[in-house]
């Protein structure tokens, strides 16, 4: 196993009181393998990336508990510069706004060839060279005369191959991706979610996809985690859970996609808001808005029950679900 | 001057950049001016992202505008209460200065000169053998008039023609930015020498009105950045698609989204306009005797500041607090509205 | 680049003429230009109209304005009152000032950045506050307050410095003198460093270096600071020109003379050439150092450079 996330809590601690952002977060992920994360926004699923990468600011945020085990070694309790050096060269990370995570007074090639002349030690034109070859291989044009240009001279869907081949660069054994095709027009996201995929394969490393998008998700992806609240409400290989989802939320999200076949009906939408992170209901976090809500589910915290091998649902009523 | 707006647009955060109309002028009336030009250009973003990363949803979507919520906290914040009370103290002792100094500024016994505290005279006398307490009581109306004046004076001329250069745009946009370039060039106190020294007139108009002439561009810039910034606001547009007029839409969506900035600003112009005052009247050029003013004081009694350093140190005292006080209440506000540090 | 010096050298030519301009119109119109020409007494009405028509003072302002700038252009600013060709003067008092700015840049740069770039590290600790509160106590105390006192206290009562600078005014004689100059604007530079870098902490930009793996010296040096400093250094240029414009309070208190005596001494004796002449000096040097700031500014930031 690559990674394995063990009970994971992080909060923030806010003006206006604490913000449970993970609340015991269990995933893993194996070599060559791509987990999709799927979560509405706030549910958690930025921050367990960022908590993984080692990149949350503290403070605010704080880890409260949990195990981070990357090739068997528990990152939370290295020390910072050991953990440094896993950053980039054991797993790396593409962000979602590729111009806002770019150095805009840096040209490409020095935020490219930083990677080498730092984990490497590389020479200055060493790594000048090296920063070509990796912008041949996200197949930005011209490379040679683009490598001295800045972020702000590309297009938005070469800056997001720029920022996939500093993830690269160091043929890291994990990559994670945080919404990375939702700030590209539509025609450019599916060419940018082919050549990661692409080169996911060709490295084979593991891959973690963050997304609210169920679209690029049955695409590429091989399991599912889907997060509400800060925790994993269900898990399971795509194709299953596609098929017949063992949570009521996951449901709701199906649902709600809109489908040529249904035309003309009303479009489905799970009732009530997303839960305040400061005031998280008791119980299962999900009941306010779930339809198949009973007394249990408001006072009981529902654990991951085992519906398959290869499949778990943090649900009381998940045959219901399943079957339902 | 589309050209120069470019660079505004690019530039990432605060600061400044030259060439864009958010430019940071040294005004050369130190620093306070620019610190309010420059801190307020972060009023201008629109209000409504939410905080840190990751962390959406928030605080309980309570629905409150800007202004009640930066009152919200403006209460709570003790540099705002302290500096709030310091001001409204001096606004009462200008008004009714006999409240607390029975003495009269001008009757003075030069017998008495230099002399230190003695019971009845708590800060001793001057070299003119005035009771320095009654003038630096008296001082604070001097200093107050100024200073409310002058900022009346520049916020209103400033903003009027800001607000509607950045409103209309065109040619007298491109005009009005030029203009406020000439008048950035002059430093001021260099400018209020030179037009002061050929005034004789004793009464604080003619500080006022130099003022208000050299400080008008800065709140000019603001107020027209700020309007710049709402017009863009989707809110506008739509009001203008739907057909409201020129004046409805200048009147209730941007004068409300752009007056923020421009009271920041003003807010710290007037601590600044009140140290102006005393510099110019301690270069002499600014109010001249029988007024009673602090610069005044302190000018005069700077030769003797070794003998009797009480004859400048409490003036100068006053002078400090006044200007400290305005500036910490600008800084607050400023804090208030700032939705980036939600 | 080469398009965007011309257009901003083009720029700056109608600031020039307006600045000069309303500069000339003050001392000119609402002034009386010959009232320091017949020494303490006043002008007897014969002696006034034939000074006036010596000096030309009798045709429009316009023409006098024109005429003037003319002389200007060709290194003559006229004479000042004892007779002494303005450009001497100047030549006298710019070095001075110069040294005297040059301080105070110094002290805005080491001082003002070093506190800026680690209160903005630790924003919120106590460190920070204090640095704070104490940039606030600065900016609000005039800067004739804050050169007084200094003057009693390191001058006067601890005899650490001459309370006056002699007329050469050499570097280490105008330490406390520039620090003086420089002290509003260093605790601005200090809220200014402080501000942006607390702001691009938060960058999406510097979030990558750190995910990358760069060790956090290299992080906050270059990549956050390489990008806070930017509005940093603009101002500080543009300070500069500011900065001489004010010196004339520092140089009363110390007597110190520069540009500022020599302009007060000009100003007391009404002798307009000076005054309009140090002036017009004064406006180009703020204006010259505003394009520099501009270009430098292209310099740093390749946005602005290839847009």
């Amino acid at each position: 196993m690559l990674l394995e996330v063990r009970e994971l809590y992080v909060e923030f601690r806010t003006r206006d009181g604490i913000a449970k952002a993970v609340n015991g977060v269990d995933l893993h992920v194996d070599e060559g393998e791509t987990l999709a994360v799927l979560g509405e926004s706030g549910s958690g699923k930025s921050v367990t990336a960022q908590a993984v990468m080692g990149i949350l600011d503290t403070p605010p945020a704080r880890i409260t508990g949990g195990e981070v085990l990357f090739q068997g070694r528990d990152l939370l309790r290295l020390k910072e510069d050991e953990r440094r050096k896993v950053r980039g060269a054991g797993m790396a990370m593409i962000f979602q706004d590729a111009l806002s995570s770019l150095n805009p007074v840096l040209s490409v090639g020095d935020q490219l060839g930083e990677m080498f002349r730092v984990h490497q030690g590389m020479s200055r034109k060493d790594a000048r060279a090296k920063a070509v070859e990796l912008m041949e291989r996200v197949r930005i044009p011209a490379a040679k005369e683009r490598v001295g240009q800045y972020p702000h001279q590309f297009s938005g869907g070469m800056r997001q191959r720029i920022m996939i081949a500093m993830a690269l660069a160091l043929e890291p054994a994990l990559i994670i991706a945080d919404e990375p095709t939702t700030a590209l027009d539509v025609t450019v996201q599916a060419q940018v979610m082919d050549l990661l995929a692409d080169l996911q394969r060709e490295y084979h490393m593991g891959l973690i996809l963050i997304t609210h998008d169920l679209g690029v998700v049955a695409d590429v992806a091989d399991r599912i985690a889907v997060m509400y609240a800060g925790r994993i409400v269900e898990t399971a290989p795509v194709h299953d859970l596609y098929k017949a989802p063992a949570h009521p939320y996951t449901k709701g999200l199906l649902e709600s996609i809109p489908r040529l076949d249904r035309k003309g009906q009303e479009l489905y939408a799970i009732k009530g808001l997303p839960p305040n992170l400061m005031h998280i209901p008791p119980g299962c976090a999900f009941h306010p808005r779930c339809p198949l809500a009973q007394d249990v589910c408001r006072t009981d915290v529902p654990g991951l029950f085992e519906v398959s091998e290869e499949r778990r649902s943090a649900c009381f009523y998940w045959r219901e679900t399943l079957h339902g | 001057m589309p050209e120069t707006e470019q660079p505004q647009a690019l530039r990432g955060s605060g600061g400044g950049s030259p060439g864009g109309g958010g430019r940071i002028a040294a005004t050369g009336a130190g620093g306070a001016m620019d610190l309010a030009a420059s801190e307020a250009t972060t009023l201008e973003r629109p209000p409504g992202a939410p905080g840190g990363p990751g962390l959406p949803g928030g605080p309980s979507g309570r629905p409150r505008s800007l202004w009640s919520d930066a009152w919200h906290d403006l209460r709570r914040n003790p540099v705002f209460v302290v500096s709030g009370l310091v001001i409204l103290f001096l606004v009462l002792i200008a008004l009714w200065p006999s409240l607390i100094a029975s003495g009269n500024p001008l009757s003075c016994d030069l017998a008495k000169a230099q002399q230190g505290p003695q019971p009845g005279h708590p800060f001793g006398f001057d070299g003119q053998g005035c009771d320095v307490y009654t003038r630096t009581v008296y001082g604070a109306r001097t200093s107050v008039t100024v200073g409310v004046c002058a900022t009346l004076g520049v916020a209103l001329l400033g903003s009027v023609l800001g607000g509607l250069a950045g409103f209309f745009g065109g040619a007298w946009d491109a005009i009005l930015s030029r203009v406020t370039d000439v008048f950035f060039a002059i430093p001021v106190v260099l400018g209020g020498l030179v037009l002061l020294s050929v005034v004789t007139s004793s009464t604080v108009w003619p500080v006022v009105g130099f003022m208000v002439l050299l400080g008008w561009p800065q709140i000019s810039r603001i107020a027209r950045g700020a309007v710049i910034t709402a017009k863009q606001h989707d809110y506008v547009q739509a009001a203008r698609a739907l057909g409201a007029s020129s004046t409805r839409i200048l009147l209730r969506h941007i004068t409300p989204n752009a007056i923020a900035p421009v009271i920041v600003v003003a807010t710290i112009a007037l601590g600044t306009f009140i140290a102006l005052e005393a510099t110019l009247s301690y270069l002499g050029v600014g109010l001249k005797p029988p007024s009673v003013s602090w610069g005044i004081d302190i000018s005069a009694a700077s030769p003797y500041i070794r003998n009797a350093p009480h004859m400048v140190l409490w003036p100068a005292g006053a002078l400090a607090i006044t200007v400290l006080a305005f500036i910490m209440l600008g800084d607050a506000v400023r804090d208030a509205l700032d939705p980036k540090l939600r | 680049m080469g398009r965007y010096v011309i257009r901003r050298l083009l720029q700056m030519i109608p600031v020039f003429l307006g600045a000069t301009l309303l500069i000339f119109l003050m001392v000119n119109v609402m002034g009386d230009p010959v009232a320091g020409l017949c020494g303490e007494r006043q002008c007897d009405p014969a002696t006034a109209a034939q000074l006036k028509k010596e000096f030309g003072l009798d045709k429009p302002v316009w023409q006098q304005y024109l005429t003037y700038m003319g002389n200007v252009f060709t290194g003559d600013f006229g004479t000042a009152f004892n007779g002494q060709p303005v450009t001497e003067l100047m030549g006298s008092a710019f070095p001075v000032t110069i040294r005297l700015t040059i301080v105070a840049i110094v002290f805005e740069i080491v001082i003002g950045i070093t506190l800026g770039v680690l209160t903005g590290l630790r924003r919120g600790r106590p460190f920070d506050t204090t640095v704070l509160l104490v940039t606030l106590v600065v900016i609000s105390i005039p800067t004739f307050v804050t050169g007084l006192l200094l003057q009693l206290l390191l001058g006067v009562e601890w005899g650490v410095i001459k309370p006056s600078v002699s007329p050469d005014a050499p570097f280490d004689e105008l330490l406390v003198p520039g620090l003086v100059l420089a002290s509003v604007s260093l605790a601005y530079v200090t809220r200014l460093t402080r501000t942006s870098i607390a702001e691009n902490r938060r960058a999406d930009y510097v979030r990558t270096a750190i995910a990358k793996g760069l060790p956090r010296q290299r992080v906050i040096t270059r990549h956050l600071l390489r990008n806070s400093l930017i509005p940093v250094v603009t101002f500080i240029g543009t300070d500069i020109g500011a900065l001489m414009g004010g010196a004339i309070v520092t140089e009363r208190i110390f007597n110190i003379h520069g540009v500022g005596y020599q302009l007060y001494q000009g100003i007391l004796r009404q002798n307009t050439q000076t005054v309009v002449g140090f002036v017009t000096v004064l406006v180009l040097v703020f204006l010259v150092a505003n394009l520099l700031v501009d270009l430098l500014y292209a310099v740093l930031d390749p946005r602005i450079r290839y847009a």
